[in-house]
C-alpha cells in the first residue's frame, strides 16, 4: 500500500491532499501554512495528507486515505526523545 | 506523527522505543516537518514549534469520531482509546440503533433510543454503572 521511498539527503515532507485553496504558486510552501486553518470536526471527513514514515525498518510515505476501509488511531505527540 | 524527521524517529525506535517494546514501534511513525499536517489538525503549537498530543479516531469512511488534546506534559490513556474505538464500532455495527452510554464497555448494556425511551433511562440505566468495572 505505501511505497517505500529512498533515504537521501533532503529531508522528505509531507502535507495536506486536495482541497486547498491554491492562491499562489506552490513554490514556496511557508506561507500557505498561514491559510490553512484546522478544519477538524468530529462527523466530518478527516482532512486527506501525505506524510514520510519510518516503519519497521524502512522509510515509507503514508497517505490518510490508503486507509479507508479501516479504523485509525492518528497520534500527534511534541517530539521523539522527550519523556512522557 | 511528530516534526522530527523519520531519521530521528529510525533512531529513537531503535535506540529507545525498542527497548521498551518488543519488535519496535509497529506502526508507521510519521513525519510532519514543519507542523503542516498537524496545522490542519489543529494540534501545531507555533510558539513552540511541536506538536501537542493529539489523538484521532478515524473510521472506516475516514470521518473523524472523537478527538482528545492534551498539552505536552500530560501522557494519554491507551486503554480509554480503546475503549472508545470499541463503543464506536458497536455504534457502527448496529448502524447506530443502540447507543452507548457513560463508562460503557463490551458485555455491558447499550441504550436504544427512541420515543419509548424518553424520560426512561433513570429505568433502564442506573449512575453507578458509569463507574462499574
Amino acid at each position: 500500500m505505501a511505497e517505500e521511498i529512498k533515504a537521501g539527503c533532503a529531508r522528505p515532507t509531507g502535507g495536506p491532499v486536495g482541497e486547498k485553496p491554491k492562491t499562489q504558486k506552490e513554490s514556496s510552501q511557508q506561507p500557505l501554512i498561514q491559510e490553512v486553518k484546522s478544519m477538524v470536526t468530529v462527523g466530518k471527513k478527516a482532512p486527506d495528507f501525505t506524510a514520510p514514515a519510518y516503519h519497521k525498518g524502512k522509510f515509507i510515505n503514508v497517505q490518510l486515505s490508503e486507509y479507508l476501509g479501516k479504523w485509525v488511531v492518528l497520534c500527534f505527540y511534541p517530539g521523539d526523545f522527550t519523556f512522557v | 506523527m511528530s516534526v522530527d524527521s523519520v531519521f530521528v524517529h529510525k533512531m529513537w525506535n531503535d535506540h529507545e522505543l525498542s527497548k521498551m517494546v518488543k519488535g519496535g514501534i509497529p506502526f508507521p511513525m510519521l513525519s510532519d516537518g514543519g507542523g503542516k499536517v498537524g496545522s490542519i489538525f489543529g494540534v501545531y503549537l507555533e510558539d513552540a514549534g511541536v506538536e501537542a498530543r493529539g489523538r484521532f479516531i478515524i473510521d472506516p469512511d475516514g470521518i473523524i469520531q472523537g478527538f482528545e488534546v492534551l498539552t505536552p506534559p500530560v501522557g494519554r490513556n491507551v486503554m480509554e482509546s480503546i475503549r472508545q474505538i470499541q463503543a464506536f464500532q458497536h455504534v457502527r455495527k448496529t448502524k447506530g440503533a443502540e447507543a452507548t452510554p457513560s463508562g460503557w464497555k463490551p458485555g455491558k448494556p447499550t441504550l436504544k433510543p427512541g420515543p419509548d425511551l424518553v424520560g426512561k433511562v433513570w429505568e433502564v440505566w442506573k449512575t453507578k454503572m458509569a463507574f462499574d468495572d
